[in-house]
């Protein structure tokens, strides 16, 4: 029984965290073989072959598989999944584009987001926002699955194994990349960060989710936000947390006028520790909160900052 | 060009959802059903390309239960201009997968030939995110997913995305299958006047059947069950007792 893993590739970087927890959620349903693709990606088939539990890595470098788009990628994959049992990826946006298609194309369903490997044909999925946990059993002969990093911890470092090139297959060429935009930052990312600090729609302003970064760097943590942050301009989509954004497990996740609404919590509630800042004390934030504090978060955010 | 909306009738995203006790499932009978969330943006997205002249038709689809019905009626007074609607299942409790209804908006696809597929990036019941990449494939189409920005530009489109690291834009080739993200538009609400209307716009009945297309679920439920509770926590006075309480269990 083999697995192919679809690695992160960030422009020609491993994404080496997320890599690391999907192989840790692979490793026991059989051999793992890591595919890392991209324009540029033998470096980072360099770094997966060094995470314990690859047993074999793929390299398929080429200008048309550049930016991860779906069309091309799955195409890789489909030619490949004759070999393998199942075909897994840690659950980020490039997999969530991607793995669906493959499936499709293979004629069986997908598992997004499995949060616990029960056997190898059953897995556990949260749905309805994490509100029920679904455990459901595939009778598809290769298994697709997206695992939500949150809940795996990352696998460590081993001995290089084997790399084997590999080539792209033909280009179908429905799409093209144009650009991305990417805000550079010396913080900790939000998915990997031991520490998460997000502002809500309490925030007010950009100008005031300074407050908010001030905290974050006091306490090396990254940055997050509720949707009506976002939404509201406060902050960029990435930053967003919950069941339609990022889903972050910290050690210790502070919410600053953030209500709490379910989509939210979604998001964060595996979280190890959690404080919630709020003036309202009926904001359901404080149900899942281990502290709490009532407070306006102009006076409580600069005094925590400086007395931490 | 045509303009195709699958909607689904999903739990409303206010309703606290409740596990059966004998974990089969999610009560379902009696709860507040809506539109999916990201289908009404998806909506709103197809109405402003008619709006704009980009668009002559907009097409919803539904598949489910009978009740979806009332589903495509809010499309339909959103400002679609006609509904179809695929009976495949009679209790409110069975989920179509991603997979089947692909197969079966594939089969529509060909029969109705529109230029651009809007799907909403997922369903906010069974949080698969998976349909409209499922459709692209079966297709051959293009896909833009997580869509933020849709600017259609003859041939092709040009769409913005919302992905972990920011926004990527990329160019795809119509047709095409877009699916779209909170940040795309405000979808409006459905005036009284429209709401009357929609009640004389046409809607199609069919059946999976019609489509030959076979609903079986490829996953088993095997059990449904309530997430881990987390223990009540306490409230704190000060920041000088966070700060303290979290020196305590060592969280900073
Ligand atoms: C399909 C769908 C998907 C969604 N996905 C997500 C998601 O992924 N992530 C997400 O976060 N949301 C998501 N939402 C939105 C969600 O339902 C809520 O609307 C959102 O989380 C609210 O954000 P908020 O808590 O910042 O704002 P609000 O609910 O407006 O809360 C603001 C809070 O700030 C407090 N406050 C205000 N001023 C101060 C002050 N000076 N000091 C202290 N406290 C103050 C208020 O008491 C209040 O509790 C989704 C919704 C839908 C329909
Ligand atoms: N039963 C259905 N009927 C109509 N559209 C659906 C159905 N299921 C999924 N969709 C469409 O596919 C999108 C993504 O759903 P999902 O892949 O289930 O998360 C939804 O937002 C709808 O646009």
């Amino acid at each position: 029984m083999a697995v192919l893993l679809l690695a992160e590739v960030n422009d020609g970087e491993l994404a080496l965290d997320a890599t690391a927890k999907a192989v840790t959620a692979a490793k026991s349903l059989g051999d793992v073989t890591a595919l890392c693709v991209g324009a540029t990606a033998a470096a980072a088939a360099e770094a997966a072959a060094k995470i314990d539990g690859v047993a074999k890595v793929l390299c398929a470098e080429d200008a048309s598989l550049g930016h991860r788009l779906a069309e091309a990628t799955a195409a890789l994959i489909v030619s490949l999944a004759g070999d393998y049992e199942h075909i897994v990826a840690p659950a980020t946006t490039d997999a969530k584009n991607i793995l669906p298609r493959v499936a499709a194309l293979l004629d069986v369903m997908v598992l997004t987001d499995v949060s616990g490997v029960v056997d190898g044909s059953t897995f556990e999925r949260p749905i309805y926002a994490g509100n029920a946990i679904q455990t459901v059993k595939s009778a598809d002969a290769t298994k697709v699955i997206s695992f939500r990093t949150s809940t795996f911890d990352a696998a460590g470092s081993q001995d290089a194994a084997p790399v084997e090139n590999i080539s792209a297959t033909d280009n179908p060429g429905l799409s093209e990349w144009v650009e991305d935009k990417v805000a550079e930052s010396d913080r900790p990312e939000l998915t990997s960060a031991g520490v998460v600090v997000s502002g809500g729609r309490g925030i007010g302003s950009e100008e005031n989710f300074a407050m908010i970064e001030k905290l974050a760097d006091k306490l090396g943590a990254a940055v997050g936000a509720s949707r009506a942050a976002v939404d509201s301009g406060f902050a960029p989509n990435d930053w967003q947390v919950g069941q339609t954004g990022k889903v972050v497990a910290p050690d210790l996740y502070i919410a600053v006028g953030i209500s709490g609404a379910i989509q939210h919590l979604a998001g964060m509630k595996d979280s190890k520790v959690i404080v919630a800042i709020n003036k309202d004390e009926e904001a359901p934030i404080f149900q899942v909160a281990d502290f709490g504090l009532v407070a306006d978060l102009f006076d409580a955010v600069p005094e925590l900052t400086e007395k931490l | 060009m045509k303009v195709l909306v699958p909607v689904k009738r999903v739990i409303d995203y206010n309703v606290k959802v409740r596990v059966k006790a004998d974990g089969s499932g999610v009560d379902l009978a009696n709860v507040k059903m809506s539109m999916n969330p990201f289908d009404e943006i998806a909506v709103e997205e197809a109405i402003r390309l008619k709006e704009a002249g980009k668009a002559d038709e907009i097409i919803a689809v539904s598949i489910g239960v009978k009740q979806s019905q009332e589903t495509l009626r809010t499309a339909l007074a959103m400002g679609t201009d006609r509904a179809i609607l695929v009976i495949a299942a009679d209790d409110v409790h069975t989920d179509i997968e991603p997979l089947a209804v692909a197969k079966i908006l594939a089969k529509i696809v060909e029969e109705e030939q529109p230029g651009l597929v809007l799907c909403g990036k997922q369903a906010i019941d069974n949080d698969m995110n998976a349909t409209g990449q499922m459709v692209s494939a079966l297709l051959g189409w293009s896909q833009a997913t997580f869509a933020s920005k849709l600017e259609i530009d003859g041939d092709h489109a040009n769409v913005t995305r919302e992905v972990d690291g920011g926004l990527q834009t990329i160019k795809v080739k119509m047709p095409a299958i877009v699916t779209v993200d909170l940040r795309l538009n405000e979808p409006r609400y459905a005036s009284l006047p429209n709401i009357m209307k929609a009640k004389k716009k046409p809607m199609d009945e069919k059946t999976a059947a019609d489509y030959g297309v076979d609903c079986a679920p490829r996953l088993e439920v095997v059990k449904t069950s309530e997430p881990a509770e987390r223990a009540a926590g306490i409230k704190v006075g000060s920041v000088d007792e966070l700060v303290a309480k979290l020196k305590e269990v060592g969280a900073v």
